[in-house]
């Protein structure tokens, strides 16, 4: 089970209080936790990562255990903490705007 | 009992304000999708309970909404917008190649026969249209593949394709709009497309004369008279009396010929209004006073239209999809501006009252009248 936590404008747009639980079929990597989002809310499809590339959205960052993983590549595995669902992976909208 | 449903669409959310058909006082709902930019959001002539609104922020793209209970509940449609095969490059501001990327949905539009049909116009200026209620988006992309597509270039908002108007005499007629390219139509549903910019002359741009590279605003029509079209253009209003084959300016004595909005009054084809804004530097009205421009002669011959708006100190501006009319008998004329005021006026623009004062900056405005 992993543990995300999304920003607060996804969590109104997804319909979800606190963190979402997710069941996520073998390794757990960013995007076979995005896949499982998406599946579960299909309205979060475009709003993370890009539709075609799937690319990650500029302003979108992932952090866990105190870490940025925005720039991990998306098939690298969580931390441990994470896959285990210990920890949460924070989905947040990066601080911009003045 | 008539009742009036004014949509806005602001930097910070949506708004739906309604009131009979006195037009005198006024119930607000909202910020719907608190937050986020609207860029635009319409009703469907056919059902005027569908709504569907474009949703976007910097941070997480381009969300399309959909009511069908007239704004009270929304629900998420169809967001991915693909342009059609290899999208290739149009011109940068500096000139040089630049992919097609698509950043947001500026305007839509519902088919005047189908509930289900409704046209996108996006930035990167590209036609979109649903045939499933805002599920799926296809590109008209006849549109960008006519020819002159790597030659567009954006405008300072960003290229996009903010207009379109549909024929109702003729359903295979279409009409749109891009900042900076110009003004395009189509005779076979959207299939092909070709420039219409015959007797527009824009100096900022190397040819004046250019088939395309015009910075058309905002373009209208009275629904009786589809082939007369009425122009606002960066500089300079314009008219069409055979569909944009041709164009002649009726700027005519207004303060300034620089604007965003232009509209037609709903029983009167040749009257028409504009919002005259100083110049593209100075996005505010001329000598801080807000003023509506109505002419009834099509154009040439305006008259300022004062009374209930700010005649001093006044420096907002109204942008291309912030005016709307009403159909009731005596033509309601709306407007929203970049201070959060959105203004109405009950008799045709005789006067003007605020329904509200401070929204967010007004992005659009759309009015539905409902029996």
């Amino acid at each position: 089970m992993i543990r995300v936590e999304l920003p607060a404008h996804l969590r109104i747009l997804a319909h979800v209080t606190g963190e979402v639980r997710l069941d996520v079929e073998g390794q757990a990597t960013q995007r076979s936790v995005l896949d499982a989002l998406e599946a579960r809310y299909p309205m979060l499809r475009g709003t993370l990562r890009d539709h075609v590339t799937q690319q990650r959205r500029p302003f979108v960052r992932f952090f866990a255990c105190a870490e940025d993983l925005s720039h991990e590549s998306p098939d690298a595995p969580l931390p441990e903490a994470v896959a285990s669902g210990a920890e949460p992976l924070l989905i947040v909208g990066a601080i911009a705007g003045g | 009992m008539s009742e009036v449903r004014v949509l806005v669409g602001t930097r910070k959310g949506a708004f739906v304000l309604t009131s009979d058909g006195k037009r005198d006082k006024w119930d607000v709902s909202g910020p719907h999708f608190a937050g986020w930019e609207i860029y635009h959001l319409k009703g469907s002539p056919v059902d005027p309970n569908r709504l569907y609104a474009s949703q976007s922020t910097g941070w997480f793209g381009q969300l399309m909404q959909r009511s069908n209970d007239g704004g009270k509940t929304w629900e998420p449609v169809g967001n991915k917008f693909v342009y059609d095969g290899v999208p290739g490059t149009h011109q940068w501001y500096d000139g040089t190649p630049h992919p097609w990327e698509f950043k947001r949905v500026w305007h839509l539009e519902p088919s005047l026969r189908d509930a289900d049909t409704i046209y996108a116009g996006v930035e990167d200026a590209a036609l979109f249209r649903s045939t499933d209620a805002g599920q799926t988006w296809q590109e008209l992309s006849g549109l960008r593949g006519h020819g002159s597509g790597p030659h567009w270039q954006p405008g300072a908002g960003g290229m996009c394709l903010h207009t379109i108007l549909l024929d109702p005499s003729n359903a295979s007629r279409i009409f749109i709009a891009i900042s900076a390219a110009g003004a395009f139509r189509s005779d076979d549903a959207g299939v092909t497309w070709q420039p219409i910019n015959r007797g527009l002359r824009s100096q900022q741009i190397p040819d004046p004369n250019a088939e395309v590279g015009h910075c058309v605003h905002r373009i209208a029509m009275h629904r009786s008279r589809p082939s007369v079209l009425f122009m606002q253009k960066h500089w300079d209003v314009m008219r069409s009396d055979n569909g944009g084959d041709s164009w002649q300016e009726v700027s005519g004595d207004l303060p300034s010929d620089f604007g965003f909005v232009i509209d037609v009054h709903a029983h009167e084809p040749e009257t028409i209004y504009v919002v005259p804004i100083k110049s593209d530097s100075e996005h505010f009205p001329p000598e801080g006073k807000l003023r509506v421009y109505r002419s009834r002669t099509g154009g040439n011959e305006w008259e300022p239209l004062t009374k209930g708006l700010p005649q001093s100190d006044c420096y907002v501006n109204v942008l291309r999809d912030a005016m709307a009319v009403d159909s009731l008998d005596q033509c309601g004329v709306y407007f929203g501006t970049t201070g959060g005021q959105v203004y109405a006026s009950a008799n045709a623009g005789d006067s003007w009252a605020p329904i509200v004062r401070d929204l967010p900056a007004v992005l659009s405005v759309e009015v539905q009248t409902l029996q």
